[in-house]
């Protein structure tokens, strides 16, 4: 049994963490990206991080509000949310939603709220330089992955080799997709749309996406984002091919191959 | 007396050109301030280099090798032979010809040559693009948006440009003609260097020298008059890029691409209500003025960059072959969005100027008449587009504006969507869950 720690209870005892976990909404929530969530907090706790989470004091980023249009939530959630944070003088948080991510960092900031945001795959690469992190190398050893690029971790804010870094640490055989990087397809969910049915065309985002991973014939396809992961999951099982290929968090992998 | 007629017909051709071009920048200029200012003035060291990088050494043009490296070859080609032009302008203004040969020695014919080598691969370049049009017709040129004047326009660049070098060309290869053959006929010095035009000489074979002379004159008079012609036509083109594209990236945003703009008024409205102080109750100041719109429905909400941005737009297409709403065959196409913003900015201009400095409600507006709801709706906010522009345009940040019109404003959002708000205002997520259960995931770890 794990006990996470909450920021009230921490500083009620006069402590100061290192991190804030900001979990995030997919991550409080949604059944598949509590295990994601899960397994962060599992190798947080493995590598003797000083951290803690809001818990109930977090609230939406309102990055779905402002994309959807909402300019007045978003402020309205945005400012509520830097109240808590200022309050507690939180100066370094990380996250495994990279819209959580981008939110914080980049447009808390005109607000009022100025932090170091980063995300978990930086986090855990970060630990992996310092020595705190072991990667253990079987289990995945010669799998081929595939990493899809989050929009608002990629193109959003310039970070592709956090991830990449982390997959090759595995052992395993990272192949890229046709588009990667800065030139790697969305999975369908950015900007509120994950919230609403597609407007009219002739294909789901998400759909195209997944052919374009199984192109590349990987055994996984990992990915660094809560919303991106629904997407593939729903891209592979309309391709029936949910037994055969998992769709896997970067922060899974590594807990998984640690036997955590 | 007579000899001096070609001389002021050549200033006063060049004096109108010029004036006309200016009016119609100023236009441009007054047009693209009819938007909101905005505060892109700071870090100008970034923003030199941001400019240096993308729109003079053209980085992000290469990323796609084939069109990147074809459009180098134009771009250069452009900038070298307008050095010639200088030449040209001093040459019909005093009657002159080759006026700087005499000052260059060496250098001058040097000169000459790598004109005619860029001359020649630009009109190669320019058949290739024209090929690429019409040929290969790549998807990206023949999307809906691009039929009518866009294709148009596109292909009378290219001829533009094809007739422009063979002018160039012909009237290097009948200069050399003269020179070689007629070494004592007046005006024509023995100057330059002419690696390319010398394959045109057997042209003119057995020809006098008066009809040689006619075409030399012919084709110097066409070129320059073409130079003009097309000055005079960026003002209703595409291609006014080859300007525009430098303060475009000047002004480019330079924050991480994912940190959408804040809006102030916003702000505002929020601070006010957020703040003990303020009386919920109280009057509204009747001398205020009308508070200001959230969002877009028409072009005067914009802000200055967003209506640059659509000035600069050369039309090429690579936001919409990358966007992944347009490849899955939705309605939204990034450079539709671009082409709607600056064809009713030009009317909204066109409407001012008419009506004596005052715009004239015309019942139209840029949302519905141009850009539609349900290709706002279609925006996956992924960056796509902006990431691709060669010259940083940001079709994503109108989207934006548009989008916040339409919720704040209309209330026009889709149904799931103020389900997912109406989430956010009650329980703090998007789905209908307990912001006091946000921590149960521990319970199982």
């Amino acid at each position: 049994m794990i006990k996470v720690p909450t920021l009230a209870e921490l500083t009620a005892q006069g402590k100061t963490p290192e991190i804030l976990f900001w979990v995030g909404c997919a991550g409080s929530f949604d059944e598949r990206a509590k295990k994601i969530t899960k397994a962060f907090v599992k190798l947080l706790h493995n590598t003797g991080v000083s951290y803690a989470v809001l818990g109930a004091e977090e609230s939406c980023t309102g990055d779905p509000a402002k994309r959807a249009g909402n300019e007045f939530l978003f402020q309205m959630q945005a400012v509520t949310n830097i109240e808590v944070l200022n309050g507690y003088g939180v100066k370094r948080i990380v996250t495994a939603c990279p819209h959580c991510f981008n939110t914080l960092k980049n447009e808390y900031p005109d607000l009022g709220g100025t932090y170091e945001v980063i995300h978990h795959t930086q986090l855990l690469k970060e630990l992996l330089d310092g020595g705190k992190l072991t990667i253990e190398t079987g289990s995945y050893k010669g799998k081929k992955i595939t990493f899809h690029d989050p929009c608002y971790l990629g193109r959003a804010n310039n970070v592709y080799e956090a991830p990449r870094d982390l997959i090759q640490k595995l052992d395993a055989e990272l192949v890229e997709m046709k588009n990667c990087k800065a030139k790697g397809l969305c999975c369908g969910a950015g900007g509120a749309q994950m919230f609403k049915e597609p407007e009219k065309g002739n294909k789901d985002v998400n759909i195209e996406r997944t052919e374009q991973a199984l192109e590349v014939k990987p055994d996984i396809i990992a990915a660094g984002c809560p919303f991106c992961n629904t997407m593939l999951t729903d891209g592979i099982k309309n391709k029936e091919k949910e037994g055969e290929i998992p769709v896997m968090d970067i922060a899974e992998l590594i807990a998984n191959a640690k036997d955590l | 007396m007579i000899d001096f007629i070609p001389n002021v017909l050549f200033v006063i051709l060049l004096v109108t050109a010029v004036t006309i071009f200016t009016k119609n920048i100023l236009k441009i200029k007054n047009n693209i301030y009819l938007g909101k200012s905005i505060h892109r003035n700071d870090d100008k060291p970034e923003r030199w280099k941001n400019m240096a990088r993308i729109a003079l050494g053209q980085s992000k043009m290469v990323k796609r090798p084939v069109a990147g490296l074809l459009h180098v070859v134009v771009y250069v080609g452009f900038l070298v032979i307008n050095i010639e032009l200088l030449e040209i302008i001093v040459d019909g203004v005093f009657g002159t010809h080759r006026i700087f040969a005499p000052h260059l020695g060496g250098l001058y014919n040097a000169l000459i040559a790598v004109f005619e080598v860029f001359a020649f691969l630009v009109l190669v370049s320019v058949i290739i693009f024209w090929i690429r049009r019409n040929v290969i017709r790549l998807n990206r040129f023949w999307k809906n948006e691009m039929k009518g004047w866009p294709k148009l326009d596109a292909d009378l660049i290219l001829y533009f440009e094809i007739v422009l070098m063979s002018l160039f060309l012909t009237m290097n290869g009948a200069d050399l003609y003269i020179q070689t053959n007629f070494p004592t006929a007046e005006h024509y010095l023995q100057a330059g260097s002419f690696p390319v035009s010398q394959y045109l000489t057997p042209v003119f074979k057995g020809m006098a020298l008066d009809s040689v002379i006619l075409i030399e004159r012919a084709a110097w008079w066409m070129h320059i008059v073409g130079i003009f012609i097309f000055l005079n036509y960026l003002y209703y083109s595409k291609h006014l890029h080859i300007l525009l594209a430098f303060p475009n990236t000047f002004f480019a945003n330079l924050k991480a691409k994912g940190g959408f703009a804040n809006n102030p008024t916003v702000t505002a409205e929020v601070k006010l209500m957020m703040d003990p102080e303020s009386d919920p109750y109280a009057a509204p100041d009747v001398s205020a003025d009308e508070p200001d719109k959230f969002g877009a429905s028409d072009v005067m909400d914009l802000n200055r960059v967003q209506l640059l941005n659509a000035y600069t737009c050369t039309e090429c297409g690579r936001c919409t072959s990358e966007c992944p709403a347009n490849q899955t065959g939705k309605l939204l196409s990034p450079r539709k969005i671009m082409m709607d913003t600056r064809d009713r900015l030009t009317e909204v201009g066109d409407n001012i100027s008419k009506n004596k400095g005052v715009f004239v409600p015309d019942g139209k507006q840029l949302l519905n008449d141009y850009i539609t709801a349900e290709e706002l709706w279609a925006c996956t906010s992924c960056n796509a587009c902006v990431e691709t522009c060669p010259i940083d345009i940001d079709p994503l940040s109108i989207i934006m504006t548009m989008r916040q019109y339409l919720v704040m404003e209309e209330s026009a959002a889709p149904t799931d969507l103020n389900n997912m708000m109406g989430n956010i205002e009650n329980n703090g997520a998007p789905w209908p869950f307990n912001q006091q259960d946000r921590l149960n995931w521990v319970q199982d770890l």
